[in-house]
């Protein structure tokens, strides 16, 4: 990418430090404006980051997905965008992809991501 | 009317405070120099000329060169002429993005579009080509169909739309909206697309 597209898009870097750094496979809390007319209020959206997209560009996107009542929910939030208040990292997941498709065909027992304490991930590809 | 010559960086995207993402091109435009000021009196109409772009003077001819030395430039690749100019200008003067342009101001960018290549008529004028697959067709689903009738006129008609070279058209975009001038760097970020590949020329009107 042009360097003057960096240089532009790095007013954002603040912005981007108040994230935690999830990927993957982590369960996060993602606390959501929503405006209901004149009135606005904070929705939670929890579950599993199933990927990252275009990342460190202002375009960078994310997918969350959660059971909700049986159904399988999966929301895309912009990083950047403004009705994002805070993203709250819950738990750390030990996954082997970047995109992590095949949890659509899985429910219950199977779908779940085994817990990535000390970031064993990270000692493991040492 | 007033202008200045840019060069296209790349598209990156923008939130707005409602919310709302929009697209946005990166232009860069370096002091662009007054290379020739037309008069009535001398020229039969009245111009003001500017040059962008550096370049080696070996690229360039001693005419061309010549003409650049009278405004105390060097060898620029670009040279646009602007019919009318709302500021006033002297000879030789380098004008910055903030001497013509402000923030939140509607300008007109015009630049050469991507060349295509040889096209059919379904790319080039967004025709719906044959439609169905069935009913024993095999074979023309991207086809014009018909150019014409019989006898009479006996003749296709001039200007009947065909396939053929595409892109490559001088292409004017308006109402693009200045988002952001950053003068230490000479760019401008504007909301929306514009025509041309990266690196190309575009000049930039009000």
């Amino acid at each position: 990418m042009s360097d003057l597209i960096k240089f532009v898009e790095s007013e954002n870097k603040e912005k981007r430090a108040g994230f935690p750094a999830f990927k993957a496979g982590d369960t996060i809390n993602v606390h959501v404006k929503i405006k209901e007319g004149a009135k606005e209020r904070i929705q939670m959206f929890q579950g599993v980051v199933i990927q990252r997209k275009n990342a460190s560009t202002n375009g960078e996107s994310f997918t969350v997905r959660k059971i909700s009542n049986g159904v399988g929910v999966e929301r895309i939030f912009p990083l950047l965008s403004p009705i994002i208040e805070k993203i709250e990292m819950i738990r750390k997941g030990a996954v082997r992809r970047a995109r992590l498709y095949y949890l659509r065909d899985k429910t219950g027992k199977g779908a779940r991501i085994k817990e990535d304490k000390k970031g064993m991930i990270a000692k493991k590809a040492k | 009317m007033s202008g200045l010559i840019g060069k296209k960086i790349g598209m990156t995207s923008f939130f707005t405070e409602e919310g709302k993402s929009l697209g946005c091109t990166l232009v860069e435009a370096e002091a662009s120099i007054v290379s020739q000021i037309k008069t009535i009196e001398n020229d039969g109409y009245y111009a003001v000329q500017l040059a962008y772009g550096d370049c080696k003077d070996k690229s360039l001819s001693k005419a061309e060169l010549g003409h650049l030395a009278k405004a105390n430039s060097k060898g620029k690749r670009k040279l646009v002429e602007f019919r009318t100019f709302e500021n006033q200008v002297s000879l030789g003067q380098a004008l910055q993005i903030s001497d013509v342009f402000k923030e939140g101001e509607k300008i007109i960018a015009v630049g050469t579009s991507k060349g295509k290549g040889f096209q059919g008529v379904v790319k080039r004028h967004g025709f719906a080509g044959v439609g169905g697959q069935t009913h024993g067709q095999h074979n023309r689903l991207r086809h014009p169909g018909s150019i014409g009738a019989c006898s009479f006129p006996g003749r296709v008609f001039k200007g009947t739309r065909m396939g053929g070279r595409m892109g490559g058209d001088r292409v004017k975009v308006k109402n693009l909206e200045i988002l952001k001038i950053y003068p230490e760097k000479n760019l401008i970020l504007l909301a929306g697309a514009i025509p041309g590949a990266k690196n190309s020329f575009v000049i930039l009107e009000k």
